[in-house]
């Protein structure tokens, strides 16, 4: 089990800034600064995270990830997960509290509450960094085997992995347990959720040309930062 | 300074306190609700609206010059009522069928009152058959949808073919936006418009609503 804590999920203020558009060089105002003190102080007392993970083998994660059979004939995924030292399912949320007030904003303190949605949203992004720095922290067996490992979590609805496939993933992980649910379209509530499988290995399993036709479409092209982190095969 | 630059001033600085109670001196000073609510109320949110998409203030500066727009509306609303006076159209917004984001589609949404439209929200799990429904009954004169995954989207074409089988497509217009849609995808569909994001949504929807 992977523990989490409030504060090393919290989003760095200038994160928050960045995702919100504010341009490098640009000084955010006084009443923007104080939009964000606020909602980092609501993201403290209502954040409630909680994660579930699970070591599969890589034969069995190929049936999670074949799914319903809606995957891109050539998925990067693909040619990566069976090259790896180590797979876990692993999902994680905020909780329901978090959303249930961004929400409760919205109707009222719109400012606030797109202030603390994009707080939200950076500390799902932390949880997946600090799930696979603790994959990386994990013993290597057969230590040497290409270097330290890398480890990066793959969703469904990226990298040729077809959004379907969260089903076959809730099927065996079943975070319901921490209070992840799927609705037909495969999208978790609460909304600030995160699924995948993390792969850990030699960084080079992980490098890939983001040449694939899907790649264009791409709005989280994490890919680009891990052939920077992965040395040549 | 006159008092309808300096309300537009105030609401550019997102000064929720100052720009109602000077909606209140500029009415008591005998200036009528529209003019305050023209070259005051939307000529300030027109600068934000373009310092925004300049990149020079960030979404929680545009956010905070809605939030003090509403303060000023709030004080105008039943004097522009009384007065007859018209929204620059109605339209109706909301996350498709399937889709459980609603941030952006909200985004949208409060740029478009602070544009002076009347936004009817639907809110998110949108069914096409209900954004054709409301459009109809209220006279919208646009549809906004927005999608963030790429299993909801084909809902988008849904709503373009009820219209075109009800024979609306003239008089009510689609603009689409989220994550996952393009222009590409909104002219594959039909769609009359797409938005990158609220300060382009919005300027479609003026296009669009010929306002």
């Amino acid at each position: 089990m992977i523990h989490f804590s409030p504060a090393e999920l919290e989003p760095a203020p200038a994160a928050v800034r960045a995702a919100l558009g504010l341009k490098r060089g640009v000084e955010p105002s006084p009443r923007s600064e104080e939009l964000l003190r606020r909602a980092l102080d609501l993201f403290r007392g209502l954040a409630a995270p909680a994660a579930v993970v699970k070591p599969v083998t890589a034969e069995e994660f190929a049936t999670v990830f074949a799914g319903r059979g809606g995957n891109e004939p050539r998925a990067p995924l693909a040619g990566i997960y069976p090259r790896a030292g180590r797979l876990h399912l692993f999902a994680f949320t905020l909780g329901g509290p978090l959303g249930a007030e961004i929400g409760r904003l919205f109707a009222g303190d719109f400012a606030l509450g797109a202030v603390l949605d994009a707080v939200a949203s950076q500390a799902a992004e932390n949880a997946a960094r600090v799930a696979e720095r603790w994959s990386e922290s994990l013993p290597v067996p057969g230590a040497g085997d290409g270097g330290p490992w890398r480890c990066f979590l793959y969703s469904p609805g990226y990298c040729g992995w077809h959004v379907s496939g969260q089903e076959a993933l809730f099927a065996a992980l079943r975070p319901e347990t921490i209070g992840i649910r799927l609705n037909a379209s495969f999208l978790m509530t609460p909304l600030k959720s995160v699924s995948g499988v993390l792969v850990a290995g030699p960084a080079a399993i992980h490098r890939l040309e983001a040449s694939y036709p899907f790649c264009a479409r791409c709005t989280s092209p994490a890919c680009q930062e891990r052939s920077l982190a992965a040395p040549p095969a | 300074m006159s008092i309808l630059n300096e309300i537009s001033q105030r609401l550019e600085e997102g000064d929720d306190a100052a720009v109602p109670r000077l909606v209140g001196e500029a009415l008591a000073g005998g200036l009528a609700a529209k003019a305050v609510l023209d070259d005051g109320l939307i000529a300030g949110m027109n600068v934000v609206g373009g310092r925004f998409r300049d990149r020079e203030i960030f979404l929680p500066d545009v956010l905070l010059a809605a939030r003090a727009m509403y303060a000023g509306l709030d004080v105008l609303k039943p004097l522009l009522e009384r007065a007859g006076v018209a929204s620059r159209g109605r339209v109706v917004i909301g996350s498709v069928h399937g889709d459980l984001h609603d941030i952006g589609k909200n985004l949208v949404g409060i740029m478009l009152k602070g544009a002076g439209f009347e936004v009817i929200d639907l809110g998110h799990d949108v069914p096409a058959a209900r954004f054709v429904a409301v459009a109809r009954e209220r006279d919208a004169r646009v549809i906004g949808m927005s999608a963030l995954l790429t299993t909801t989207m084909p809902v988008m074409k849904e709503v373009v073919d009820l219209l075109a089988r009800e024979n609306l497509r003239g008089r009510v217009r689609t603009i689409v936006g989220g994550a996952p849609v393009s222009a590409e995808y909104a002219a594959e569909i039909g769609a009359d418009a797409y938005g990158y994001d609220c300060a382009q949504a919005v300027e479609r929807v003026k296009e669009l609503a010929g306002a």
